[in-house]
């Protein structure tokens, strides 16, 4: 019937109506991704102006900054972290996601909710709370003082241990979720098959169900893996100043510094190595497909 | 080695209190053919899954070759199964699928490379071990799912329901090569199955399942000619299922009784023309109300006076009788298999 009815339009004003509804969605794509993203590589090669502004002089010198120790550093200390935050999240949100697809249709629902509820809120807002808990003589430590775990505070707050549990707090629903629609799919027949072959349940989990739900877990890696490198404000607001990550170097040149270029040229090596890094995890899982992604 | 390679003893199950299995017995000797056969619901699956190991039975014991395995998990049991879905490993190719087993068993390579090129010529699958499942027909993953199974050499193998999927034709030669496989391999074969003529064909013995109980076990020549109860013989084969008293020469009732005639041997003649609407001489009055062709065959279908609808099936399809014709329906005696004997309202 479709196929029929379509037919009867000439194709050539079908295919200039279809350009016409599309073409809104090149331009947006164009206009505010592919634009600003051409904008940041032609700004890394050029040269700062005294005080404001940049100087259109072709220059490699923002790249060669970036291997001066402390801000090499600063790459090495953000790989470190956010390569903790995403194991940690993996260890968190694999399981996690994996068992609420075992749940009855009423649980998920209900599992689902409570994953939602907290993105009703700023996250921003959830940070501070965070302080709340963790900062000296603060809710934590007035639990395990009152439990008599400890004597002193521990004053967790602004220490790394704080960013870390800050990081995985506000990226592990990702992973929940991507891993959570990857086992949803999962034909759970191949597990009793697999048994029923002489699998350990196991043995089973390890050669059927993690393998089939790995597209999900390297979405929730991406997902979660390329904002640990850049989420700022969580190492700003729980670490102090003591945790500097790429992501607020990259702010602190462009907002205090003024150092456009360098930002831009810093904001360009870090999307080089997450782009790396992406490759080579699906290298070495042999995943063709993302969850999501294709 | 036991005298039987499988026994069920007194097993029942329940889902959310509904009953599904309410004790059930079977003995199943070795290289028997075994097959369960039953309309969707009626628990065929469950006990499959029981004796697999993959549901454990609320009350009862399933003994393999011998020992109490009612506890035992499913990969600890010799005994493999062919999913009804065929449930083969996606990301898998079919030499991995059916080289799945003998690798969690830690066999060496050049084993393994072996076993798995003969179970896949076992099932004529030869050269096709690189192609992934998703590459195959639906006849092909059937036989994989076989290979599979297989290739432990399991000396009981359970079928759910195995060529639900397939189209007719491809079915009835699956049926044969599956037949001549467990012939030769001499493996015990639990089959469940819902088609009459599947269980007919295959089995050594058939067990017919009606709402978690075991209605008749028999061979299929048994279970065909001497059903027991009105079930039975409605399921395999269709028959008529006719209510009648017998009467005594005074006209007085001896007994109640139900008799079960295939329609193969419902006998028609003309009605003479003046003849009583209520007796033709050793028969039913009837009028044809419909007639058709299934598989060959014309199917007749008869209203009795009282309303009771018969079926009549005759080979060929060129039967002189038309709709509307009124006829006179009569059976030999030996056809007519009193049913439901024990309870009067175990019948339908």
């Amino acid at each position: 019937m479709r196929g029929k009815r379509m037919g009867k339009v000439p194709i050539k004003s079908r295919s200039y109506s279809l350009w016409l509804m599309i073409l809104p969605l090149y331009l947006f794509t164009l206009l505010l991704v592919a634009g600003p993203l051409i904008y940041m590589v032609i700004l890394s090669f050029l040269t700062r102006a005294d005080g404001w502004g940049i100087v259109n002089k072709f220059t490699f010198d923002n790249y060669i900054n970036i291997f001066d120790p402390v801000y090499l550093n600063t790459f090495v200390e953000s790989f470190r972290l956010a390569i903790l935050c995403t194991v940690l999240i993996i260890l968190i949100g694999y399981p996690f996601g994996y068992f609420m697809a075992t749940l009855s249709p009423v649980w998920k629902k209900r599992m689902m909710m409570l994953l939602m509820i907290p993105f009703w809120t700023s996250s921003l807002i959830r940070l501070y709370g965070w302080i709340i808990i963790f900062r000296a003589n603060g809710t934590l430590d007035q639990i395990l003082m009152g439990l008599r775990l400890r004597d002193t505070p521990l004053k967790l707050l602004y220490t790394y241990p704080a960013v870390v549990v800050g990081m995985v707090y506000a990226l592990v629903q990702f992973m929940i979720l991507s891993v959570y629609s990857s086992a949803e799919k999962l034909d759970w027949s191949l597990l009793e098959a697999a048994r029923d072959l002489g699998a350990s349940s196991l043995q089973a989990f390890f050669t059927i169900s993690l393998k089939l739900t790995l597209p999900g877990l390297l979405s929730g890696v991406i997902l979660t893996f390329i904002p640990s490198m850049g989420l700022f404000f969580i190492a700003d607001i729980l670490g102090g100043n003591k945790v500097v990550l790429v992501g607020s170097l990259i702010q602190d040149q462009l907002m205090k510094a003024h150092n456009w270029p360098f930002a831009a040229a810093l904001s360009v090596v870090l999307m080089l190595l997450t782009t790396i890094v992406i490759f080579l995890y699906k290298r070495i899982t042999h995943t063709t497909e993302i969850e999501g992604v294709g | 080695m036991a005298e039987n390679i499988l026994q069920l003893e007194n097993i029942t199950k329940s889902f959310d209190d509904t009953g599904v299995l309410r004790g059930i017995n079977l003995s199943v000797g070795h290289g028997e053919f075994v097959t369960l056969l039953g309309s969707s619901g009626c628990g065929k699956t469950t006990t499959l899954r029981i004796i697999a190991g993959l549901e454990v039975p609320d009350s009862g014991r399933v003994l393999l070759d011998g020992q109490d395995v009612t506890d035992i998990e499913p990969n600890k049991r010799d005994v493999n199964t062919v999913f009804q879905n065929y449930a083969l490993f996606p990301h898998m190719t079919v030499a991995q699928n059916v080289a799945y087993s003998l690798r969690l068993k830690r066999v060496n390579k050049q084993v393994i490379e072996k076993e798995v090129n003969a179970a896949l010529s076992l099932v004529q699958l030869e050269g096709f071990g690189k192609r992934m499942p998703s590459e195959l027909s639906g006849g092909q993953m059937q036989r994989v799912a076989i290979a599979r199974a297989l290739v432990n050499k399991p000396r009981l193998l359970l079928l759910d329901e195995p060529l639900g999927a397939l189209d007719l034709q491809l079915r009835r030669q699956m049926q044969t090569e599956l037949k001549q496989l467990q012939k030769r391999l001499d493996i015990a074969f639990i089959y469940i199955t819902h088609d009459q003529e599947e269980a007919l064909n295959m089995s050594d013995r058939i067990v017919v399942m009606r709402d978690g109980r075991f209605e008749q076990i028999g061979t299929p020549a048994e279970i065909y000619d001497y059903p027991r109860t009105s079930f039975v013989a409605q399921f395999v084969g269709n028959a008529n299922i006719i209510h009648g008293s017998v009467v005594g020469q005074k006209g007085e009732t001896i007994t109640e009784s139900t008799l079960a005639v295939r329609s193969e041997h419902i006998q028609l003649a003309y009605c003479s023309e003046g003849g009583s609407a209520e007796s033709v001489e050793n028969g039913l009055c009837a009028t044809i109300t419909q007639k058709s062709i299934v598989g060959g065959m014309l199917r007749i279908v008869l209203r009795l006076q009282d309303g009771t609808e018969l079926t009549a099936t005759r080979l060929g399809i060129n039967v002189e009788y038309d709709v509307g014709d009124r006829v006179s329906v009569s059976w030999d005696a030996a056809h007519a298999v009193p049913v439901d004997k024990e309870s009067q309202d175990g019948g339908e």
